[in-house]
């Protein structure tokens, strides 16, 4: 299946993915809980590499990144190894980084996405675990600065870093990779990809002719695209120009939205991995079975039984799985009322209000979900109506029959209206005759009639409307 | 001649006085001395001693002082491998041993001098100054634990903890006239010793008799799960020591009586031997041909983990740290002024075995000879209880002798490394004199069979009197 790729594009990925669902870091008892903290507050003499600390594997951290490695269809090494990367940097508190080098924790699995010509397959090379160095904090901005703190609170989470082969094609591919990735690990219940730095990508890519370059530093999966795009378009422009682009590694500035060369010499290291002499090699192969066991359902597989199950479209099934959360909320919906029309309030209307103001599901109750479907169907408010009733949930809260009582929408008041407006025009025979007539000053005086029968409450536009509408059947 | 201390004796004076007096009878004794075996004299632990005298402890170190060699991690107590780069370091926390130590009521009265990041064979590399050696202060401790040795052969402590990468308890415990075991690789938790070299070393007790030894490795030894490589449980050697050596089989290796050996050692270990076989053990010569290899592999092992281990000195968090307009600036000269040419050395080392290209000819050699040489240790001692050797090829050198020739030095280490190597218990007791200096004996075990090398070694002692005296009071 081939994809229209005139410029040869070749994308593979690394994707950082903290395991920030974790109670405890890597190799330490910390908490993982650093967004909350006061910075330094959750450390100890292992995560600040203190002398004479030693690492002790969390085992739960195994346990998560193998139920990723399997729920990316990868093969579980038999028995894993820790080593040590050397480097120098501010923030790596031992000189060196414990991760897994030619035993990791999974190899060999695959990502199906869609693409504009149907499925695509990416596969994944193999997804390692190590533990994320500390927080560089600048006083100032990084240019001007006086100084820099590090924050250790981060120093020694649970990363695992996800490798693929180069089968993108493309920014938007990417975009699709990542989501679809996103989506499977936030099912297995170790990852919240709503924390900052909880997913972090670096990019490899190149075009037909030239070399590849490595584009680091990219904070979030949303910003793989731009960071993809302008890349492209980059060595487009030097292949056009007739120049060569060289391999290097360049860095993603997310506010520009550009990437910059960073001097050979950054790029350039000699990691000198070698086995990690506190960690003796832990044999996880015949943990396999029960951690299999833990797997829940995965997007694809509860695609599949929405749409049968619920018999919902096709895209109703992908717009609810592609969430977890929502997958969850749709089928509470779904078991106090129709699954079809559930579908479609949730997937169709809910989720694009929740979107638009950058909301999760879990801002909305699935009682309030089910109280409003269901007035709709008992044809309490209109569909109009209903949706109103969700943003204004959405935008200061309250409870659907408050809403509906306080707003007028209960459709009986309607009723009244169109009652009024019926009576109307059997009592106002003359006035009927003068508007069909031409005489458009009749119609005010139709409106008038029927406000003043409604006392008032109807709306006078809507009851011109109304009046029109009947008056033309 | 003084005479040896050891805790039980101390724990009859603490007793008939206190704990505070016997520990200050011992700040008097280090004040006074001259051979600088402590990089940090900790006065403060008199408020220990009064607090177990106060209330009473029924540990089995209750109020003994202990010397804790300075790469050992204690709570409030400047640990700085007596390096430079680690100048005002202070830990926030107790070694595993130390709080096993504080458990049973003993009191660190100090920090022992050391090859600077223990790494030597003379302590002399120390940022504090060389530790001279008790019986003649002309010549050098041993190392690297040179100072944990001298202090209780001067008796400025009945008992201390030195840590073993290469022969480092052994060395200095044979030089200095003591008796000093090596561990098992597992069996006492390395959690908060600094590393040097990882996968080779273990802390162990230095003491004036093997019962000593027995009851520090009881209080010391165990399983500890913040450290991954240990495994051991707890053992209870002190109450099992016997003197009885009757059917015990011993090996000579040859390789260990090599090119030199000093002749007088070498008649002093012969002469141990036909010691054990007067009381009822009997000796075979055994093969371990690999020993050669050992050396080298030793180094490269031990360096290349040294280079990683010692990457997080860099002045961020602790320690000493240079001035420098950006980081890398700091961080390089602060390295550069931190550590002394001897780890510097070895640092360099380290990372070019490591590096691309070198890895598979060094590192990764010296991995396969480490498995061969294990192999000699499994082959040798498949037929022998224990294999008897020098610890040391000669008896100690002199100050300055070997300091400027680091090759001459390493070759100073060829009877205890392959110990390492292999991970199985060794211990040195003294075993005679030669111009006044003591000659070591080291007897090597099975692994974890701890027992079988304390019970041969208080059989010697038991038999011999060649720690019964002490060097007089160094003026
Ligand atoms: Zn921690």
């Amino acid at each position: 299946m081939a994809e229209e790729n005139p410029d040869g594009v070749v994308i593979g990925l690394e994707i950082h993915v903290q395991l920030n669902k974790l109670n405890s870091k890597m190799f330490c008892a910390c908490s993982t809980d650093y967004h909350n903290s006061e910075p330094n507050s959750n450390t100890c003499p292992v995560c600040l590499g203190l002398p004479g600390s030693l690492p002790v594997i969390n085992e739960k951290a195994v346990e998560s990144a193998m139920k990723v490695g399997l729920a990316l269809n990868c093969d579980i090494v038999e028995q894993t190894q820790f080593h040590r990367k050397n480097y120098f940097y501010p923030d790596l508190p031992k000189g060196f980084q414990i991760t897994q080098y030619d035993y990791p924790i999974a190899n060999d699995g695959k990502i199906v996405i869609e693409s504009d010509e149907g499925e695509h397959v990416v596969r994944i090379k193999r997804a390692h675990m190590e533990e994320d160095p500390g927080r560089m904090m600048h006083i100032g901005n990084i240019e001007k600065s006086k100084g820099t703190l590090i924050d250790y609170n981060r120093s020694g989470m649970a990363l695992l870093e996800i490798v693929t082969e180069p089968d993108i094609r493309s920014p938007k591919e990417s975009r699709r990779f990542l989501d679809k990735l996103r989506n499977i690990i936030e099912y297995l219940e170790v990852f919240d990809s709503n924390l900052e730095g909880a997913m972090r990508v670096d990019a490899n890519i190149s075009l037909q002719g030239g070399s590849r370059t490595e584009v680091k530093n990219i904070s979030s999966h949303k910003g793989a695209e731009r960071a993809l795009l302008y890349e492209i378009m980059r060595q487009k422009n030097i292949m056009r120009r007739g120049g060569e682009v060289t391999m290097e590694t360049r860095h993603f500035d997310e506010e520009k939205g550009c990437t910059v060369g960073l001097r050979s010499k950054e790029a350039e290291h000699d990691y000198r991995y070698f086995p990690e002499p506190d960690l003796t090699p832990l044999r996880v192969a015949d943990r396999v079975p029960k951690v299999t066991k833990t797997l829940p359902e995965l997007p694809d597989a509860k695609r599949e039984r929405f749409l049968s199950q619920y018999g919902m479209t096709e895209m109703h099934a992908k717009a609810l799985t592609s969430d977890i959360r929502v997958s969850e909320f749709f089928e509470e919906v779904a078991k106090e009322v129709d699954p079809k029309t559930s579908a479609s309030w949730v997937a169709d209307v809910l989720k694009g209000e929740l979107n638009y103001r950058e909301l999760t599901v879990d801002a909305f109750k699935v009682e309030d979900m089910i109280s409003i479907i269901q007035m709709v169907t008992q044809d309490k408010i209109t569909e109009k109506s209903a949706v109103e009733v969700i943003r204004q949930i959405l935008d200061y809260g309250g409870k659907p029959d408050e809403i509906v009582r306080e707003n007028g929408l209960l459709k009986v008041e309607e009723d009244v209206v169109s009652k009024a407006v019926t009576e109307t025009i059997q009592e106002n025979e003359q006035a009927v005759n003068d508007y069909f007539a031409g005489k458009e000053k009749s119609l005010n005086y139709l409106v008038g009639q029927v406000m003043k029968k409604t006392r008032g409450r109807a709306d006078a536009k809507e009851v011109r409307e109304l009046l029109v509408d009947k008056l033309n059947k | 001649m003084g005479e040896p201390m050891n805790i039980s004796k101390i724990k009859s004076e603490i007793a008939k006085t206190s704990s505070e007096e016997v520990l200050n009878s011992y700040l008097e004794k280090i004040n006074k001395s001259k051979i600088n075996g402590y990089s940090t004299v900790y006065d403060e632990a008199v408020e220990e001693a009064r607090d177990i005298d106060k209330n009473g402890h029924d540990g089995i170190l209750a109020g003994v002082p202990v010397a804790v060699k300075d790469n050992i991690s204690t709570d409030g107590i400047p640990t700085t491998c007596c390096s430079r780069i680690l100048e005002g370091y202070t830990p926030p926390y107790d070694a595993h041993v130390v709080e096993r130590l504080k458990s049973e009521g003993a009191i660190v009265i100090g920090k022992t001098n050391m090859d600077e990041f223990a790494m030597g064979t003379s302590t002399e590399t120390s940022c504090y100054g060389p530790t001279l050696n008790p019986w003649d202060t002309g010549k050098v401790p041993g190392g690297s634990s040179g100072g944990s040795a001298a202090v209780i052969a001067s008796d400025e402590a009945p008992v201390s903890l030195g840590s073993d990468t290469g022969g480092s308890v052994r060395c200095p415990a044979s030089y200095c006239g003591v008796v000093g075991l090596k561990p098992t690789y597992g069996t006492v938790s390395r959690y908060g010793l600094i590393s040097y070299a990882n996968s080779l070393e273990q802390i162990g007790p230095l003491a004036n008799n093997v019962s000593d030894v027995a009851i520090m490795m009881d209080v010391i030894g165990g399983h500890d799960t913040r450290d991954s490589t240990s495994v051991s449980q707890k053992t209870n050697y002190q109450n099992t020591l016997k003197d009885d050596v009757n059917g015990l089989k011993i090996g000579i290796p040859e390789e260990y009586f090599g090119e030199g050996i000093d002749p007088e050692v070498e008649e002093s270990v012969w002469n141990a031997i036909n010691k054990f076989e007067d009381m009822g053990a009997t000796w075979e010569k055994v093969s371990m041909p690999n020993t050669s290899y050992a050396l080298s592999a030793y180094y490269i092992i031990a360096m290349s983990e040294a280079s990683s281990n010692l990457a997080r000195f860099d002045g961020t968090q602790y320690g000493y740290r240079a001035d420098g307009d950006n980081w890398h600036v700091m961080a390089s000269r602060t390295r550069a002024e931190g550590f002394g040419t001897e780890v510097q050395r070895r640092i360099l080392l380290g990372t070019y075995a490591l590096s691309a290209g070198y890895y598979d000819k060094y590192y990764l050699k010296a991995l396969k000879v480490r498995t061969l040489v294990k192999q000699d240790f499994e082959n040798a001692l498949s037929n022998v209880d224990v294999l008897m050797t020098p610890t040391m090829p000669t008896t100690a050198f002199k100050l300055g002798e070997k300091i400027k020739d680091p090759l001459s030095l390493y070759l100073a280490d060829v009877n205890t490394v392959p110990v390492n190597l292999a991970g199985v218990p060794s211990i040195s007791v003294p075993c005679g004199f030669s111009d006044g200096l003591p000659i070591g004996l080291q007897i090597i075990g099975k692994h974890f069979n701890e027992s079988t090398i304390l019970q041969a070694a208080y059989s010697f002692e038991q038999n011999t009197d060649y720690n019964a005296g002490r060097p007089g009071e160094v003026e």
